[in-house]
């Protein structure tokens, strides 16, 4: 099949690659980047595993065309830590256990980071509502959720 | 799809005129690439083999919100989340942001959008009972000219739409809100979040300044073969300030509609109780919006 030229921008970087009009975002950066810390669970939509942000909009990647990626800024799980400074919410998930077999991990810090943008101090139950697209199927939410809210209370600064 | 041996072919064109020609060009199946929330997955899942899929999002009125005269039209590219980041659109219509919110995941409304929700035709979909309670009306362009369809009037079936070979739809309106309107929608689910309803109902009403309503409009969800206006279930509101009498009317004549399924969510009996008493609750939230 006829592949196309795409140049995009992931974490911050100028990235080309060939891609099939077939192929997802999630295929693209697995595939063609070796960028394998974006996971797939479902590849349907329902799982949140391939959770990454496009033009600062939380997506699914497996429900995003590699073809659709062009011109845009994408940012996944690669781009969250600085060096080797974790970011908090990276960090918390460590102190509060909030993982089990890691597959869910990438898409839930992705979310995590995605809600406090746009709400720095969020309840318990809107992290549990923005938090429903991504599926845990070891440890359950409950270390999630806390480890969540309190990276948001570090980052506030509190 | 990456193993996919057919030849898929994408295009984004710029323009309406140019979409429209792109998909009257093509012999083989073309689908539309809104949100893609339904299309990528059907392609996955091997559903629809497609010819050509046309993505819409850059064309600019397929991508707008715009307030009418105090009305909306939205273009058939607007994803859930941006109604939802809308600072009026939740306050004027918030039955339809009701169903707009319950639309999978915010990964999933990130992408998706309500006239996606609309041409998939799911009798389930969460937003068409409340865009027809609203009046919503369908813009839509095809090879012999743009014609509007009520919403009411869209779906035909379990993944059918009254849309001609080669529409597509363009936008849909809402009209102007007459004072003291609420809408709201109910759905239940065995879940809270990330699943399918097993009942939806939808109620858009209109009372006057001593608290009687006026103007009424009752849709079901998921308990036919497509999204059902109930008339009788109205019409048991109007007239009246909305007493238990009304009420236990409204119950009645939502749960007399329903033609539902034995399913995995829920049996016959239980989707036919549960339309009434989820009727009775939307018409009280839709009542409080509407200041009663």
């Amino acid at each position: 099949m006829k592949k196309t030229h795409v140049s995009t921008t992931v974490n911050g970087d100028d990235v080309d690659f060939l891609c099939e009009p077939t192929q997802t975002l999630l295929d693209v950066l697995r595939d063609e980047l070796q960028m394998t810390g974006t996971k797939e669970g479902c590849a349907t939509g329902d799982c949140g595993a391939c959770s990454v942000t496009l033009d600062g909009t939380l997506v699914c990647s497996c429900l995003v065309l590699g073809l659709e990626a062009a011109g845009k800024k994408i940012e996944t799980i690669e781009g969250m830590a600085n060096g080797d400074e974790l970011h908090p919410l990276q960090r918390k998930f460590i102190e509060h256990v909030a993982l089990q077999c890691g597959i869910c991990t990438p898409g839930l810090l992705v979310a995590a980071r995605s809600l406090l943008e746009v709400n720095p101090d969020p309840t318990e139950d809107e992290v549990r509502l923005w938090l429903a697209g991504n599926l845990c199927r070891c440890t359950g939410y409950h270390n999630v959720v806390e480890a969540v809210m309190d990276a948001a209370l570090e980052m506030r600064g509190a | 799809m990456g193993e996919a041996m057919y030849e898929l072919r994408y295009e984004e064109p710029a323009t309406l005129d140019a979409a429209i020609g792109l998909i009257t060009a093509e012999a083989g199946d073309v689908r539309i690439l809104s949100g893609g929330t339904d299309v990528l997955v059907q392609m996955h899942c091997d559903m629809i083999e497609p010819a050509l899929l046309v993505n819409i999002k850059n064309i600019g009125e397929m991508r707008s919100i715009e307030k009418d005269r105090g009305g909306y039209r939205i273009g058939a590219a607007v994803t859930g989340m941006e109604l939802v980041n809308h600072p009026d659109f939740g306050n004027d219509w918030p039955g339809i942001l009701d169903g707009v919110r319950l639309i999978g995941s915010i990964q999933v409304k990130g992408r998706a959008t309500v006239a996606g929700n609309l041409c998939n035709a799911s009798p389930a979909a969460d937003s068409v009972p409340p865009l027809m309670t609203a009046g919503a009306i369908a813009h839509v362009v095809g090879p012999n000219g743009a014609r509007d369809i009520p919403v009411t009037a869209f779906t035909t079936g379990p993944g059918q739409t009254a849309l001609e070979k080669g529409e597509i739809v363009v936008s849909f309106s809402l009209p102007e809100r007459a004072p003291r309107s609420g809408d709201a929608y109910l759905r239940f689910t065995p879940r809270t979040e990330m699943d399918i309803a097993v009942v939806g109902v939808a109620i858009n009403l209109t009372l006057d300044d001593g608290g009687t309503c006026t103007d009424a409009l009752v849709a079901l969800g998921a308990v036919a073969e497509k999204a059902l206006m109930v008339d009788a279930a109205g019409a048991a509101l109007v007239g009246t300030k909305l007493d238990d009498t009304a009420m236990q009317n409204l119950a009645a004549a939502a749960s007399a509609a329903c033609r539902p399924i034995d399913d995995k969510r829920g049996t016959k009996e239980y989707r036919i109780k549960v339309a009434g008493v989820l009727a009775r609750r939307a018409a009280a939230i839709a009542a409080t919006r509407a200041g009663a």
